[in-house]
């Protein structure tokens, strides 16, 4: 982790080209030395923090008043920083009766934060409250509702429920982060009572670090894949050398522990719809027998994606498994217990990230959390399957090397997809696919579930899903369109983004065809996109024009229209269900 | 550890912590005397002078400082 002083230097360097994240704090506390720490994390993450800091203790006023600074600076972001000292003052002066009243008291406001329609479109970012234990009751305060303890955890557990309740708000979990780093190291008391900061300078760069966690990841910077050495990462010894007898795994052998629960965790992540992937020098037969035969290998064949193992360099596997996932560098995370491996990859592929694995293994797992390497913005039950849909991939990849036409493939592959708009049920995963997709996605404006929400109740605009489905599996919802009315005519195609997972399947005619029909339901004669550049989505630069829009000559930015009504039907082998 | 070699030390941290080389500190500076040396920047200084001495302040002494002399003086007596 930087120190409070290195992320202050990295705000000297020229931010001006960065991306701007428009950014307000709001808090009852000194929060200086916190916005110096935002703005220096989000600068070596690579945005310029455009940032607000509400004048001291203003929160309810800053909230309640619509005039006030808050709603004139009008963030994407407001961070929200109530402290547990201010609480505790505040439960100190109730009288006791209504004491027991403290948590659903903060939660109300909470909720007034979170439905006030001027700010459903913004992302509150709110911290829950590191424990203070006052010891008043000492342990006994447990089954005391009123005391503080009972209340502070109340309002934590609460507040998961609320966050789970309203898109628009994300809980910065600040009480885990004092669980990892201990109150001492957290709260400076002199620093306190000389200055009204309730953070000690140490803690500034950890808490920054997990709001510009959030940040990304609503951004669409986020992990996707975890790619594993085996030797001494997942089991310990070489299973080359010492057979399947001789490597550490489970509870009987050596230090066999500490990789069972790091396989634990991994298999977790798997769950959660991380992508696992395998790359060791070994060869395949020798490193798959664990997988196969070993009875304390948690994890399996079926959790691993990609499986490289062969003598070719990490770095050729690594970009093996990139290519056949076709997802960025910066979305993959590398796991290898030799200092010489992780340095080759991180100088061949700077993106990756490669964290520095203590000696130790028994230290791999309380390391690994402290890096917070996998937060998400949304989660999905869907996630989970992802792991078989790459498997799957894998074979098609395999069967179209079969056929020599393309056509007889595809025809072979018996594809239907199901197109709907925006229901309560497709809306996670569109709004995941929002902020997931960065190489096929025409105009990259990231939607949370909120903002889905509120357009599938917007009766102007044409809101549509596809899912796609072959003989080999389910692919589930691969491609959104969102389309808005410019004027009578003209549709102006907002979003257009789809799952690179379904690339030369022809979806893109299909989904065309699909968008041409509504357009002419409704009555429109145009249909106008654009394309607006990043540096992720060259793929798409030509998309338009390969469709046979017609570039519309003087706009600012490449846009490019298509006549509803000449339209001809493009070929697919894709039946709409 | 006599009060120049103190001195010394707290001026390089002042230099590292206020980011600027130029600074040069004597017992009578205050913080008028030098531009970066706000309340904000004070708690840096505390924090970065307790690491480097192994020592810890108290409140008290936080608040009671008028000169870097003062500040000297204390971490002497730990």
């Amino acid at each position: 982790m930087q120190t409070l002083a290195q992320l202050k230097k990295s705000l000297k360097n020229d931010l001006t080209g960065l991306p701007t994240v428009k950014l307000s704090i709001v808090g009852d506390t000194a929060t200086q030395l916190l916005c110096t720490a935002i703005r220096g994390t989000g600068a070596i993450r690579g945005y310029n923090i455009d940032l607000f800091e509400a004048e001291y203790n203003q929160v309810e006023r800053q909230f309640m008043d619509p005039t006030s600074d808050l709603y004139q600076f009008d963030a994407d972001f407001i961070v929200v920083f109530q402290s547990t000292h201010k609480l505790g003052e505040h439960h100190s002066m109730l009288p006791q009766e209504q004491q027991a009243m403290l948590a659903d008291e903060r939660l109300q406001f909470v909720t007034t934060i979170c439905t006030n329609p001027t700010l459903a479109s913004k992302k509150i970012i709110y911290f829950n409250y590191p424990e203070i234990e006052d010891t008043v009751y000492g342990s006994y305060a447990n089954k005391v509702e009123s005391s503080f303890t009972f209340q502070m955890r109340k309002l934590n557990y609460e507040l998961m429920k609320l966050s789970e309740q309203f898109p628009n708000l994300f809980i910065c979990d600040i009480a885990g982060l004092q669980n990892k780093l201990g109150r001492d190291q957290m709260f400076a008391a002199n620093v306190y009572t000389s200055t009204e900061m309730v953070l000690s300078i140490d803690a500034l760069p950890y808490i920054a670090s997990r709001v510009m966690d959030i940040v990304c990841a609503i951004k669409g910077q986020f992990k996707k894949c975890l790619i594993l050495d085996l030797d001494n990462t997942v089991w310990g010894g070489v299973i080359g050398d010492d057979g399947l007898e001789g490597i550490q795994l489970g509870h009987g052998l050596g230090i066999g522990k500490a990789f069972t629960e790091f396989q634990m965790w991994v298999k977790k992540l798997k769950q959660r719809g991380i992508i696992i992937c395998v790359a060791s020098k070994n060869n395949e037969e020798t490193a798959k027998e664990p997988f196969e035969k070993h009875p304390d290998m948690v994890l399996k064949l079926d959790d691993i994606a990609v499986f490289q193992a062969n003598w070719e360099t990490k770095v050729d596997n690594i970009r093996t498994i990139q290519q056949i996932l076709n997802i960025g560098f910066d979305s993959m995370v590398f796991l290898d217990d030799n200092p010489f491996e992780r340095n080759m990859v991180r100088e061949n592929i700077p993106a990756i990230t490669v964290p520095e694995l203590p000696e130790d293994p028994a230290e791999y797992l309380e390391y690994l959390y402290s890096l917070n390497l996998f937060e998400t913005a949304s989660y999905s039950n869907l996630d989970k399957d992802r792991t078989k849909q790459y498997q799957v991939e894998a074979q098609r990849v395999s069967l179209s090397k079969t056929f020599t036409n393309e056509a007889d493939f595809l025809k072979s592959l018996n594809m239907v997809s199901v197109v709907s708009g925006f229901t309560k049920f497709n809306t996670p995963r569109v709004a995941q696919l929002s902020q997931r997709s960065n190489q096929f996605n025409l105009r990259t404006v990231r939607y949370t579930v909120a903002d889905i929400e509120a357009l599938a109740n917007d009766p102007n605009v044409i809101d549509l899903s596809f899912t796609l489905e072959d003989k080999f599996g389910d692919n589930g919802l691969i491609a959104v369109v969102i389309m808005k009315p410019l004027d009578k005519e003209t549709l102006f195609v907002d979003t257009w983004f789809m799952s690179c997972r379904v690339l030369k399947r022809g979806m893109e005619n299909f989904t065309l065809n699909t968008m041409v029909e509504k357009a002419k339901e409704a009555g429109y004669k145009k249909i106008i996109g654009e394309y607006l550049p990043t540096p992720k989505n060259k793929m798409v630069e030509l998309h338009y024009p390969n469709l046979g829009f017609e570039r519309v000559e003087g706009a600012e930015t490449a846009q490019f229209e298509l006549d509803v009504e000449a339209y001809k039907t493009k070929e697919c082998y894709i039946v709409k269900k | 550890m006599d009060k120049n070699q103190f001195l010394a030390d707290v001026q390089e941290i002042f230099r590292d912590v206020l980011d600027n080389e130029d600074i040069v500190i004597t017992n009578e500076t205050v913080a008028d005397d030098i531009e970066e040396w706000d309340s904000l920047s004070h708690i840096q200084l505390i924090v970065a002078i307790e690491k480097h001495f192994h020592i810890k302040f108290n409140s008290k002494e936080l608040m009671g400082w008028k000169t870097v002399g003062d500040m000297i003086d204390c971490i002497s007596t730990k």
